[in-house]
């Protein structure tokens, strides 16, 4: 979806749909959050569209017109992808992660994880909305790295943007979850 | 005056501990519901055609052909809406669809709801329009050159308001200063950036002709004035909801065009209707801190006493009004109440350009002229030979202290946040003592916690916390104060739980739904903490006496006998006591389910002079703060790296420690983002960096440790003695980093950002005056770096 809503950009949006251009679906099979599923899904659906409109899976955030701010950090496969830079259908037999399914009960709920109990008591969210794709990123460097050095946490994060912190507690809450799994 | 206490003798359980936000839990797992998260099963699309000129007149808008294509459920224009609406009662002039006119590149036209996106696409794409360009004005001297066509027909040379002020001697401040300086300063203007772009999902009731309106907004009741005002709507027939707001920072403090839209397109097509903003549109709705131009002259003495201020300051405001006003009479205000200023002039301009219109931003009107400030301080201190904390010290407020514009003010840390970042930092051991390109610099800031004359004169309270205790024994704080992040709705249960000595647990709190909380202004001008903290002391104060009540009829003692312990009421001296539960089921007896209220009001004295724009930079208690910040300036680069930061921020008394530093250090870090890479920019109009990747917000790559004090210097006024904390700390950051780079590099740059550019170009300008001096004098020049 894409929204670029410029009177500027319209030429290419009236080329696009004055043309009539309209792509198939294909039924994709993909595991979310631990869970088979089949899904029929539009050739040209972004990953992030798939899972908020489609899978009701709205922690997954859209923070910009694409590429610019990781609030849409999902796992697939364990690696940390942009949502919104993702073609849903290119994940085709792939795992897909996204924040509801790291709670012990999945996207029923349950005690958080370590990360996100240490992003909780540490204050490492403020208004919320970074939140998801932080946790996310941070997620699959604790899953290769275990106990990374505060330039690695840095690195790991530098494609998340928050707003509210200043990252201070960001690091914080990740140093916290790593001394707790420990 | 006296701050109220917590009960009894006990030592204070729900306040002064680092509590997690009460909505933590939900923002970690992703059950937040932000407002483009709410379900709304077949909700139409809502999409906006925006002006493709900066400036012109609307010759022709056609939507016949658009409203025909499938798909399309409505279509609204300027016809839809005449009355102008903004903020400021007296300075009203946006129309949420333009009509005839329009003011910037990227203004809304008309708007459309449809099926899906590939409609509203299409039916924007189909909107024939056409506008006669007019000479368009990018900045403030442009827009005031005589013969400029006006954007606004009421406001002769595009000023939008001229503030003189002049409070003492300042002629014989001057006359009287041993060190006389003036310096001129230029700032980018920057904006809010927040994480979660705009949305609203707007519910018109067709049968009943009543609109629902959810939206990201800080001030969901100036939203619902808006509403009622644009759609000529009954106010009882509007509710306006607030879910989960990814931050504001001030974008939100004010009703923005997109939600008067939502609300007009939702009427028009008698259904719901959904409209997100893309990251660009958010950039182009922009009201962030305005380019501005400073004009600053000190008097001194010689021991480092300030004598007079004399100040000028232009802001382009953009095409509207916004808080505009309020804006450019913040600057002069906040020249006050941070030192003792025994004479100062003032000379304010705001003028309207086409560009996005400006608004409040956090640190509203005080951040650029605070830097122009402690700049200059900066430099005559180092000219008279003094140590720039003896500076800030040699001008100490005495407390209390009523300015010379008439802000009063009952408590001030600074002194004591002046020590702590002297200590941590090592100034003493370090300062000037550093290695070339490496360098410390200070300086001081000060904030309102909030306006002490609310924008609306209504004769009601500031402030407005209501509870409900029912059988359950729980309680729901019901409240209007919107929680953007800051956490306000975790200060507000702590400070009824300690007032009621329960713990957390027993509490709810319901916020923002103007069906079911009662009113509040806002979250804006830091007025949350303290005017709705106070708030909630009362009425959990109200409560508590209704408990007290009912346990003294149940234990047959009188009232004054009864000590309330939380979860138990006691006869005091006495082992006997009742618990909690049963304190509640009396106090319900004959009454059923408690609701009680808490209300506040700024005291008099707090509410200002009566000059005109006297109102402006009042404040019931004063937030104080000072920071040290050490940065690596690369010569060969013109890069600027900042190593750490260490900064106190006086916030009276810290309701939820944990918080405060969050917001002490999200301010200094937006300060750093002002002060480093952030500014927007505009190429005949068009916004050149409409995107987070070009508007160069700092990433966690380059952002410092910030190491965080805080001073409790209690105001008689406050919430538990509290003070803000989300604002006071960002200003300072500014002059800190620049007096830094100076203490670096001997370069005091006079313009911000200090991208690698402006501090290169700056630099290398700095390096040949300093090469063509010692020429002059007869020595070797240097030999080139």
């Amino acid at each position: 979806m894409t929204r670029h809503l410029h009177s500027d950009s319209n030429a290419g949006a009236r080329a696009l749909f004055e043309g009539g251009l309209r792509m198939g679906k294909r039924l994709v099979a993909m595991r979310v959050n631990n869970h088979d599923r089949e899904d029929a899904i539009g050739d040209a659906t972004l990953l992030l569209d798939h899972l908020r409109e489609a899978l009701g899976l709205t922690g997954t955030k859209r923070g910009c017109d694409g590429g610019e701010c990781g609030a849409c950090t999902v796992l697939v496969d364990g690696v940390p992808q942009l949502a919104c830079l993702t073609l849903a259908c290119r994940c085709a037999g792939h795992h897909v992660e996204t924040i509801e399914g790291l709670a012990s009960g999945g996207a029923a709920g349950g005690r958080m994880n370590a990360l996100q109990a240490a992003f909780h008591e540490e204050l490492g969210t403020q208004c919320g909305f970074c939140t998801p794709g932080m946790i996310m990123a941070a997620e699959a460097l604790l899953r290769t790295n275990p106990r990374p050095t505060e330039e690695e946490i840095r690195a790991a994060l530098a494609g998340n943007l928050c707003r509210c912190t200043g990252y201070v507690k960001i690091i914080e809450a990740v140093n916290a979850a790593t001394e707790a799994a420990r | 005056m006296s701050a109220p206490q917590p009960v009894g003798s006990r030592p204070p359980q729900a306040i002064g501990v680092r509590q997690p936000l009460i909505d933590g839990v939900e923002k970690v797992t992703g059950r937040a519901r932000f407002t483009a998260d709410l379900p709304a099963t077949g909700a139409l699309v809502g999409a906006i055609l925006r002006s493709p000129v900066a400036h012109g007149t609307i010759r022709r808008l056609d939507v016949a052909r658009a409203r025909a294509l499938p798909g399309v459920r409505a279509i609204v224009t300027g016809d839809e809406c005449a009355i102008a609406y903004g903020v400021i009662p007296v300075a009203q002039n946006e129309l949420p669809l333009a009509r005839e006119r329009v003011r910037y590149f990227g203004e809304p036209v008309a708007a459309v709801a449809a099926d899906d996106v590939a409609a509203a696409q299409a039916a924007l794409a189909a909107i024939e329009l056409e506008i006669d360009p007019l000479p368009a004005y990018f900045d403030a001297a442009a827009a005031r050159e005589a013969g400029a066509v006006l954007l606004h027909a009421d406001k002769p040379g595009n000023v939008e308001r001229e503030v003189d002020h002049l409070f003492g001697d300042v002629a014989g401040g001057l006359a009287d200063a041993d060190l006389v300086r003036e310096a001129t300063y230029h700032y980018a203007e920057v904006t809010h950036a927040m994480m979660e772009p705009n949305a609203a999902l707007a519910q018109w009731d067709a049968e009943r002709g009543r609109l629902t309106l959810h939206s990201v907004t800080q001030v969901p009741y100036y939203v619902h004035l808006a509403l009622a005002r644009c759609l000529e709507l009954d106010e009882s027939q509007i509710r306006v909801i607030k879910p989960f707001v990814g931050g504001g920072f001030g974008h939100r403090t004010e009703t923005l065009n997109f939600e008067i839209i939502a609300a007009l397109l939702a009427r028009a097509a008698c259904g719901t209707v959904r409209l997100e903003l893309s990251r660009e549109e958010c950039f182009l709705t922009h009201r962030g801190r305005p380019e501005t131009d400073v004009r600053l002259k000190i008097g001194m003495t010689r021991g480092g006493e300030i004598t007079a201020v004399d100040c000028d300051v232009v802001q382009r405001g953009g095409g509207y009004a916004g808080y505009g006003l309020v804006t450019i009479l913040y600057a002069g205000a906040l020249l006050h109440a941070l030192y003792r200023v025994p004479a100062c002039s003032y000379h304010g301009v705001r003028a309207y350009s086409n560009t996005p219109p400006n608004g409040a931003m956090r640190g509203h009107g005080s951040v650029d002229v605070r830097h122009a400030f402690e700049s200059l301080l900066d430099r005559m201190a180092e000219e008279l030979g003094l140590d720039p904390f003896a500076v800030r010290r040699a001008n100490l407020l005495p407390i209390p202290h009523r300015t010379i514009n008439d802000l009063q003010v009952n408590s001030c840390g600074l002194a004591e946040c002046l020590d702590v970042v002297e200590r941590e930092s090592g100034w003493r051991e370090r300062h000037g003592r550093l290695p070339r390109g490496r360098g410390l610099g200070m300086a001081c800031s000060h904030y309102a916690s909030g306006s002490a004359k609310p924008v609306h004169w209504t004769g009601e309270p500031h402030a407005v916390v209501n509870l409900k205790l029912d059988f359950d024994g729980g309680i729901t704080v019901l409240t209007g104060a919107a929680d953007i992040g800051q956490g306000s709705s975790t200060l507000l249960a702590q400070t009824v739980a300690e007032v009621l000595g329960l713990s957390l647990d027993r509490l709810r709190v319901i916020a923002n739904d103007s069906a079911v909380t009662p009113k509040d202004n806002g979250s804006y001008s830091s007025r949350v903490s303290f005017m709705v903290g106070n708030a909630a002391i009362r009425a959990g104060e109200a409560l508590r006496k209704i408990l007290v009540d009912a346990a003294a009829r149940k234990l047959e003692v009188a009232v004054d006998d009864v000590e309330c312990a939380g979860e138990c009421y006691r006869v005091s001296g006495t082992d006997r006591e009742l618990a909690y539960k049963d304190v509640v089921a009396a106090a319900l007896e004959d009454t059923g389910t408690l609701h009680v209220k808490g209300i506040w009001s700024t005291p008099p004295e707090t509410q200002g002079g009566r000059f005109k724009g006297a109102a402006v930079g009042t404040s019931a208690g004063f937030s104080y703060a000072a920071q040290v910040v050490e940065v690596e300036v690369d010569e060969d680069t013109g890069s600027v790296r900042v190593v750490r930061v260490w900064v106190a921020h006086d916030c009276g008394r810290a309701i939820n420690p944990l918080a405060v530093e969050g917001q002490v250090q999200g301010s200094v870090w937006m300060g750093m983002g002002q002060a480093l890479t952030e500014e927007t920019r505009y190429l005949d109009g068009r916004h050149a960096c409409a995107n987070l990747l070009d508007y160069r917000v700092p990433t966690i790559v380059e952002s410092p440790p910030i190491e965080t004090f805080i001073v409790e210097a209690p105001d008689p006024n406050g919430p538990f003695g509290a003070k803000e904390a989300g604002e006071g700390s960002l200003s300072g950051f500014l002059p800190a980093l620049t007096n830094a780079i100076a203490a670096a590099t001997g370069l005091r740059l006079d313009a911000l950002p200090a991208s690698p550019d402006r501090v290169l170009a700056a630099l290398t300008g700095l390096r040949r005056a300093q090469r063509i001096a010692r020429t002059r004098a007869g020595a070797p020049a240097e030999a080139p770096r």
